[in-house]
């Protein structure tokens, strides 16, 4: 259990960095448009969504209309549809906790756990998820928490450090590729979000990349392992 | 907005992202046999997100200037030379990171 919980930990850390950070910065943010630290930290703690929760100051300080924050997140985190998805098996018999697994499935947690975790053993695994998940859940709600109460007080050059979490997928992504998991999809991966991003633009590359890439994997022919 | 309709908004959004976090997992309960589709996309998703994730954090990179790409490139450059030689991940991010502050912040 102690070594579970010390595992968990230890893969948490680069996501501690790019957590606090980042949710720091979210209730400097919120603090900065005259919202209250409760409705900060509240957020943080139950939509749990980094981006999305970005874009809600810009609907809440715009007075947008409930249908258009309902379509906006549903463009913003459609992308946790895959997640899912790719989780099924994982998640399968988790018990107690499988609702709280799925409910901070974040893009960070994903990535710590979507892969093998093979030096956890079997039986602890679903302790492994729920402390790993645990930990980035409480990362972020302290970062947001720390960022409303203190503002703009404090004067630290963090100008870059969010660079941690493209360094995060960067390394899950060369570990899939180096484990020799399935290099098709890696590569499909890649270069249909490159073409979208090409032809779409930064703001709306994500939903065509997300549908080309399904439709690419569905006809994607898996060759049999033999093992 | 009044303080209601602001809560309420934050609500919506909550709820929204836990319904489409919620979605596969009720749609395809084991109740009922999961189709061969899903199950392959489930084996293979994992790869393909990731590298969508990581043209995902490189999308604000331009090439109008030094500044816009170079950073990026260099400390992403760190982070996989590392990561092959050393195989640690926190050990990639730590560096990469610094290397990345630095460029932004004293170089470019």
């Amino acid at each position: 259990m102690k070594q579970t919980i010390k595992a968990a930990f230890t893969a948490t850390i680069p996501v501690m960095a790019g957590y606090l950070v980042l949710g720091f910065g979210f209730g400097i943010i919120m603090h900065a448009c005259g919202f209250s630290m409760a409705l900060a930290v509240c957020m943080s703690a139950f939509i749990y969504a980094g981006s999305m929760q970005y874009v809600a100051v810009g609907l809440l300080t715009g007075g947008a209309s409930l249908l258009t924050a309902a379509l906006t997140t549903l463009m913003v985190n459609a992308r946790h549809l895959f997640y899912g998805v790719s989780m099924l098996e994982k998640y399968k018999d988790t018990g107690r906790c499988r609702p709280y697994l799925i409910f901070t499935l974040t893009d960070e947690t994903y990535s710590l756990l979507c892969g093998d975790n093979a030096a956890i053993p079997d039986g602890e695994k679903h302790r492994y998820y729920f402390w790993v998940s645990l930990f980035d859940h409480l990362y972020w709600v302290a970062g947001s928490a720390m960022g409303a109460a203190i503002g703009s007080v404090v004067r630290f050059n963090s100008e870059g450090i969010d660079f941690a979490l493209t360094a995060l997928f960067l390394t899950v992504f060369l570990e899939q590729w180096l484990s020799a998991g399935h290099r098709a999809a890696s590569v499909i991966g890649v270069a249909v979000s490159a073409a979208c991003l090409l032809l779409f633009g930064p703001e709306h590359f994500l939903i065509p990349a997300m549908l080309i890439i399904t439709l690419m994997l569905c006809l994607y022919k898996e060759e049999r392992k033999h093992d | 907005m009044t303080e209601l309709q602001i809560w309420t908004m934050a609500a919506v959004i909550a709820l929204v992202t836990a319904a489409l976090r919620f979605l596969p997992f009720v749609v395809f309960n084991g109740k009922r046999k999961t189709p061969a589709t899903v199950e392959k996309l489930g084996r293979l998703l994992p790869c393909a997100v990731m590298g969508m994730l990581v043209v995902y954090c490189l999308k604000g990179m331009h090439f109008s200037a030094l500044s816009g790409f170079l950073p990026t490139c260099i400390a992403g450059l760190v982070v996989a030379l590392l990561y092959l030689w050393k195989r640690s991940t926190l050990l990639s991010i730590i560096v990469g990171t610094l290397c990345y502050m630095v460029l932004v912040q004293q170089i470019f």
